[in-house]
């Protein structure tokens, strides 16, 4: 049944695709695997026709990167799981999913906020911009560019948070001093630990004020 | 998360309706304490009722009081000229609590009523009287470093989070709310409860309650001496481990007038009324802000890994006095 998803002799996918790919295979499987089981649980609670028919999908009007979508989402789905999961944009991370490290980060008419608290519902009408968003085709933007020059990660788990964070910094006015600069990035945990690269990053941006 | 109903009412009345109608229902507003229960399953409201759409944002000076709207989000009002120049203390508190993207999305409504940090109630496997009631207390015995050391009972010793909260209370603020009765205002001091034999209960706030708004009264002296110092783990993002709220009227060295409140320390943001009245009257001095920090740990109790709390709430106490006075 899988066959024609895991290419033999076809076309080599890039790496980045054939992982991702890897990814929705491999969850789409374990769903099946669990879902009797699920199926059984649900019926023996009567769960199954409520789910169904009381609650339902809410219509959602959203802009993100400046493209417009008209949505149908579940109420409890977050603006970071309709980001990844609908909209295909996994350049947002999810870290915690508690509202902890930041890694979520995106901005909601121009305020850096977590998306993985914000649920996608409450965003009726709102414009949201995300990492994929900043660069202008091939030229990415200042921050992008002051991160990769300083070093400004490791893993690169964090970085997309790091970033939205760090634009949103500039731009609010918290980033006068490398001891403001940490203040103000606080809300964006980085386990490799490249908080002194991060910080170069930020002020070296500021510094040429192109940010905005 | 488990899933549930979502409504958008675009008025008081019909946002106060809408959860008189449904026993399970919630508000909400911020979400960032909320969403964070739900995906834990400590709430599980059936239906939410976003109150974001309602005019309640407002920041404006009415006479001697300064009125902030109940959905005006914490960096919006830690900001706001009116509130940096004649309430510092509350811009400090804001500032000293959470991270610039929470600031971002929590409201002052939202800030009043978030649940406590304490591990073992978000912990479901454990024990917890707030979460559910008779099942006992994991911290009183248990890893208990962020604990209250004052107003606990034997059924809880959670500490309230809010910085804000702290400030509030020592800016002697006042909780509007509404519901189908009407208006009803709420003293800040008796907003927030002691845990006693009903934990599960953080607040005075009755069902079908909206917070509207809170009210804080403008005092010049306490504007131009005023600061929020705030103890913690690291340097920031963290909740207290004490935080102390403190403003001084002080004329010819003599102090006319001391607020004082700290957080971090107890089931609800924490006020020193008996410090207050004993530097009323006294020269401003080292000697009697120790009195003063003294008489405000009398009845504080440690539980053991919090025991440090007994030694570091009077220091900074009396670092705060020390720092405003400029002594």
């Amino acid at each position: 049944m899988c066959q024609d998803h895991f290419p033999g002799n076809q076309e080599k996918p890039s790496l980045h695709e054939s992982r991702r790919r890897f990814l929705k295979q491999s969850s789409a499987l374990t769903a099946i695997a669990l879902s009797p089981a699920a199926v059984i649980k649900a019926a023996e609670k009567k769960l199954d026709e409520k789910a169904a028919g009381y609650f339902e999908k809410v219509k959602l009007s959203i802009e993100v990167n400046g493209e417009q979508h008209q949505l149908s989402v579940e109420p409890r789905v977050t603006l970071l799981d309709l980001l990844r999961e609908q909209l295909d944009l996994t350049g947002t991370k999810k870290g915690c999913d508690y509202g902890q490290c930041g890694a979520c980060t995106v901005h909601v008419n121009g305020k850096r906020v977590l998306s993985c608290l914000s649920l996608a519902v409450m965003q009726d009408g709102k414009k949201i911009s995300t990492i994929e968003g900043l660069a202008k085709g091939d030229q990415l933007h200042p921050m992008q560019e002051a991160f990769i020059k300083h070093d400004g990660f490791q893993c690169g788990y964090c970085t997309p948070g790091q970033i939205m964070s760090a634009v949103a910094c500039i731009k609010e006015g918290h980033a006068n001093s490398e001891d403001e600069i940490r203040q103000y990035m606080s809300g964006n945990i980085c386990r490799c630990g490249a908080y002194p690269n991060i910080v170069d990053a930020i002020v070296e941006v500021k510094k040429q004020g192109g940010a905005l | 998360m488990i899933n549930f109903n979502y409504v958008r009412p675009s008025s008081i009345k019909a946002a106060v309706d809408a959860l008189n109608k449904d026993i399970n229902s919630q508000f909400i507003a911020g979400g960032t304490n909320l969403v964070d229960l739900m995906k834990r399953g400590i709430a599980s409201p059936q239906k939410l009722i976003d109150v974001t759409n309602l005019p309640l944002k407002n920041i404006e000076q009415r006479g001697n009081n300064i009125r902030i709207g109940a959905l005006a989000l914490n960096s919006e009002v830690s900001e706001h000229p009116l509130i940096v120049q004649k309430l510092p203390l509350l811009s400090q508190a804001l500032k000293a609590g959470a991270s610039p993207q929470l600031r971002n999305m929590a409201t002052v409504g939202g800030n009043l009523l978030q649940r406590t940090r304490c591990t073992y109630f978000y912990d479901i496997t454990m024990p917890c009287n707030k979460r559910k009631p008779g099942s006992g207390c994991g911290a009183l015995n248990g890893f208990n470093r962020m604990h209250a050391i004052f107003g606990a009972s034997e059924n809880c010793i959670a500490v309230h989070p809010s910085d804000m909260c702290v400030a509030l209370t020592a800016l002697d603020a006042t909780v509007i709310v509404n519901s189908s009765k009407g208006e009803r205002k709420i003293l800040f001091k008796d907003f927030h409860r002691l845990p006693g034999t009903t934990p599960e209960k953080d607040n005075n706030l009755q069902r079908g309650e909206l917070i509207t708004a809170v009210d804080i009264p403008v005092n010049d002296a306490f504007s131009k001496n005023a600061l929020y110092t705030k103890i913690r783990d690291r340097a920031s993002y963290a909740f207290a481990l004490v935080s102390v709220a403190a403003a001084l009227d002080v004329k010819n060295n003599t102090i006319q007038n001391a607020r004082l409140a700290m957080g971090g320390v107890a089931h609800k943001p924490w006020r020193l009324t008996e410090a207050e009245n004993f530097l009323k009257g006294k020269t401003v001095s080292i000697e009697n802000f120790k009195q003063a920090a003294d008489m405000a740990m009398k009845d504080a109790k440690g539980h053991g890994h919090n025991n440090f709390k007994l030694k570091l709430a009077p220091n900074t106490i009396v670092q705060a006095l020390k720092t405003i006075s400029g002594i």
